[in-house]
């Protein structure tokens, strides 16, 4: 008989796909990280016909502190549906971060709320901050923050286009409330785009860069 | 009757059918409702639940109900072979739950009158938690309880009704447990109609019957019957003819009498009547309402005829 | 038939495996439900409470799983479809009426999503060790049939086949779901309902002078009448012959049992499904359900680029277990290997049939999590050997 694997873990040694991205999504409980998760696999998954695995974590963690869903994206299946060291890293609360950065893969994408995490970056590591509470109560509602991010994330990332995760957002938020959240969506895009955008030669490709492909 | 009336009357009532119709006739009264294949039935002599059975098809014939539509479900026990002796849509079920296994057929049939016909130990003991979220909810039940004090089919064994003092097999120096008062149950978790008879009371509980088979909602009728053979014998108290005589010297009438104050005692009084009788919205007309007003024309009920998809 | 394009909620969704499961009973035309929170399968009727009010169907959250059980068994007999939900401990209380089903001849669908035990083990984790209890769980003789979904997508499409297959035998079917499916979100694809195959409640043609609730061929099912109907038929979970009324005798329960039994072992052909692939050839087969499938196959492509011959079978459904396939397969490779998560349940079976032509290895997860499929892949080089 042998060792059973631990609860969740990556496998040890084999070796993620080529073509498949890990992603962990944390903040606090109430900042609709499971949401962006959501968000982030439909877009995938339907809009952009490619494979994507959520899982969002149960148990008494999920209660009121650290709160977390992680994504499998792949252009093939996605057998394994749990990630080991992510590929990116979307961070949203200080206990957050605490919990689950040493995991992040050493080439990993960072991406944070600048107001509420103060990240300890390695060199050589992509590392990106927006201040997305600010940017959502500067839109009337601290809510959409994490839609703020998803368009952060999009725009840092483009594991999709803009339009297809603009598409998933539409489909995933309450009714009544689509226009609020796609105006947040599109402050996190264009906070990127003022931020980093003379960069974005530079990390354009970036995701592919840092998944081994 | 001997043996040899017995035969006469077999033979008598045999050539009066060669004889062709008259206007006598050889069939009982209640025939008609009962699976007359089925008879004899398992009870003891002097056992109360026939007369229990009579005074409910009467109740049947007399309100007129469609019989096509009215299914009965039993539990386990003595009282739990009832189903099995009416001609209706019939149901013996599991140990205790005869009352969720009809909360089903109402839900998915809402058209159906569904009258639970069970125990003591039955509805109370191991049916407990289903009969007092049923009565909570007010659940379109007309629920039939006879209660002989006692587990008869399974030889005497203690129940939840047993009266402190009395004698069971698993109580051999008395019970010490204080026993349910069932109407008091009933009522406090909502029943909307509660009534106890003892089956002395052939008129009385026949009209109790039909006076709830009228009603909606959750309907309580507790029927106290003699089990001589077990309850009788192991408290010497004779025989079923012995606790008829009992019922006719101490049950006392006292209708909309307190629930809070209507205990049985061992060999003591036993308060019966109607004790509540109100209206309340049932859980289907409790749920229709919050949906129509909640969904508006969204909601789509399910048809009185159930849920059935057809071709 | 075709679906009642009511329930069925067709295009492209990005849901969980619970959701998806929901989704398959509205649309196989459930319309009764009646279950008892627990985790991880509460989402299932979550997603039916909310749709239900709006397609005809009533769903009710009784006190217990006892309650549940019995109320899906009576809504049934109104010819209303019925579904109930739940987990291990749920799933332990809900065996009374499972029996009573099965000796009822009650169809109806059971979703387990299976989580850690025993007791209360492992509530918001992975499991597969109910798969004996959905096949033994209630006392005494009866056939079960079991559907294992390895997806979201599968959830929705098995769900449908739970249901026919439940009205095809007039059994009690179990859905054997696992938190890790339940809980995991995936595209599924539901189409129109034209193109979704509904059985459905085939009642008796009998008039009600000559209908007889239990009469059948030694192996065939029974005609169906609901109550309301007219035919004031009796059933009971007592032993009982063709006119369902008791009869206490052993020649009765040989009839009664047999037939019960006889009705899916001699269609078990019909019922038995399961996904081969890279058999031909194989030394080793590997034999896995349910999510531990999917990591099963990783396992399996590890392997494989070791240069090892090896396939694999992927139960779709558990029970009936594909006896034929697993006896036919072990005359000519050399060894099964089963990862479930769990101490060896499905293994058994695999190894009887093997019957010592082909050694069968276990690789067993205690539950909380999946396999490691490089654990898989040394076992499989373990068994090659």
């Amino acid at each position: 008989m042998s060792k059973p694997g631990a609860a969740g873990s990556k496998p040890v040694t084999a070796e993620a796909p080529a073509g498949r991205t890990e992603i962990r999504i944390t903040g606090f409980g109430g900042q609709g990280v499971v949401l962006s998760g959501y968000i982030i696999g439909r877009a995938c998954a339907i809009n952009a016909e490619q494979h994507a695995t959520m899982i969002q974590s149960f148990g008494p963690e999920a209660r009121g502190s650290a709160c977390s869903a992680t994504l499998a994206v792949s252009d093939t299946e996605v057998l394994y549906p749990y990630i080991g060291r992510p590929d990116v890293f979307v961070v949203m609360s200080g206990e957050g971060y605490e919990k689950y950065h040493d995991d992040l893969k050493d080439d990993g994408v960072l991406i944070y709320e600048k107001n509420l995490v103060q990240p300890t970056v390695k060199d050589g590591q992509p590392t990106y901050g927006v201040p997305s509470t600010r940017i959502a109560e500067s839109l009337g509602r601290s809510i959409v923050q994490n839609i703020v991010m998803l368009g952060f994330f999009t725009a840092v990332t483009k594991l999709v286009s803009r339009e297809q995760m603009r598409e998933a957002v539409k489909a995933s938020v309450p009714p009544g409330t689509e226009d609020l959240n796609l105006k947040a969506f599109d402050a996190g895009c264009d906070y990127f785009d003022e931020e980093y955008g003379q960069k974005q030669s530079a990390i354009s490709g970036q995701l592919s860069a840092t998944t081994g492909d | 009757m001997s043996d040899r009336a017995v035969q006469d009357e077999v033979s008598e009532a045999a050539e009066a059918k060669a004889r062709g119709p008259s206007v006598a006739t050889d069939e009982h009264p209640i025939a008609p409702y009962l699976r007359m294949d089925r008879i004899p039935h398992i009870w003891c002599p002097t056992c109360g639940i026939g007369t229990v059975v009579k005074c409910f098809a009467t109740a049947l014939e007399e309100t007129g109900v469609n019989l096509d539509k009215t299914s009965i479900v039993s539990g386990i026990g003595c009282t739990g072979r009832v189903a099995g002796y009416m001609k209706l849509d019939a149901f013996h079920t599991t140990h205790g739950r005869a009352i969720p296994f009809a909360t089903g057929l109402k839900l998915g049939r809402p058209e159906l009158l569904v009258i639970v016909f069970s125990g003591d130990g039955d509805l109370s003991g191991i049916g407990g938690n289903h009969f007092i979220h049923a009565a909570r909810r007010n659940m379109d039940l007309m629920v039939i309880l006879v209660n002989n004090f006692i587990y008869g089919m399974t030889g005497g064994q203690n129940a939840p009704t047993t009266p402190l003092g009395a004698r069971t097999s698993t109580m051999p120096y008395g019970n010490f447990e204080r026993p349910f008062n069932l109407p008091h149950l009933a009522a406090s978790c909502g029943a909307t109609y509660v009534a106890r008879w003892t089956c002395l009371h052939i008129r009385r509980l026949t009209k109790a019957f039909k006076e709830a088979i009228g009603r909606k909602g959750f309907r309580f009728i507790e029927v106290i019957a003699p089990c001589s053979t077990l309850y009788a014998r192991l408290n010497k108290l004779g025989t079923g003819f012995n606790l008829m005589q009992f019922y006719h010297d101490n049950a006392e009438i006292r209708h909309g009498e307190d629930p809070r104050k209507v205990d049985i005692g061992f060999q003591e009084k036993i308060i019966c009547g109607k004790f509540v009788d109100e209206e309340r919205p049932t859980f289907l007309e409790m749920m229709d309402q919050h949906y129509e007003k909640t969904l508006g024309d969204k909601y789509v009920p399910m048809p009185p005829e159930g849920g059935m998809i057809h071709e | 038939m075709k679906a009642d394009p009511a329930g069925v909620l067709t295009g492209a969704h990005y849901l969980d495996g619970d959701f998806a499961c929901g989704e398959g009973a509205m649309a196989a035309g459930c319309r009764f439900v009646g279950g008892y929170p627990i985790t991880p399968s509460t989402e299932v009727v979550e997603r039916i409470s909310r749709r239900f009010p709006m397609i005809g169907g009533t769903f009710i959250q009784m006190e217990d799983e006892l309650a549940s059980m019995a109320a899906v068994v009576g809504a049934s007999w109104t010819g209303t479809k019925a579904l109930t939900v739940t987990s291990g401990p749920g799933f332990s209380l809900m065996m009374e009426n499972i029996g009573l089903a099965a000796m009822m001849e009650t169809p109806c669908v059971v979703v387990d999503v299976q989580r850690g035990g025993p007791s209360t083990g492992l509530p918001t984790m992975a499991g597969q060790a109910d798969m004996m209890q959905a096949r033994w769980g209630s006392h005494g003789d009866y056939e079960s049939i079991a559907l294992c979904p390895q997806s979201p997508q599968e959830a929705f499409d098995l769900m449908i086949d739970a249901f026919n297959l439940s009205e095809l035998y007039r059994v009690p079917v179990m859905f054997m779901m696992d938190e890790c499916v339940g809980h995991m979100t995936e595209k599924v694809v539901i189409p129109p309902a034209e193109e979704i195959e509904i059985v459905p409640r085939k009642l008796t043609s009998r008039s009600v002078g000559e209908y007889l609730p239990y009469y059948a061929d030694r192996q065939s099912v029974p005609e169906f009448a609901r109550a309301g109907d007219g035919y004031r038929f009796h059933t009971t979970g007592l032993t009982h012959d063709e006119r369902g009324y008791p009869v206490m005798s052993a020649e009765c329960q040989e009839k009664c049992v047999r037939r019960l039994v006889e009705k899916i072992r001699s269609n078990a052909d019909a019922i038995v499904r399961f996904e081969e692939f890279g058999t031909e050839g194989a030394e080793v087969v590997l034999v896995a359900y349910g999510i531990a499938a999917r990591v099963t196959q990783m396992g399996m492509e590890i392997a494989r680029k070791r240069g090892l011959k090896v396939g694999m079978i992927r139960l779709i459904v558990a029970w009936p277990f594909p006896e034929k396939r697993i006896r036919e397969l072990a005359g000519e490779i050399k060894a099964f290997v089963v990862p479930e998560i769990n101490y060896g349940q499905m293994v058994l079976e695999v190894e009887r049939c093997a019957a010592g032509k082909a050694s069968t290895v276990l690789v067993p997860h205690g539950g909380g999590g999946v396999h490691d499929p490089e654990t898989i892949a040394e076992e499989i080089l373990r068994a090659a050997k």
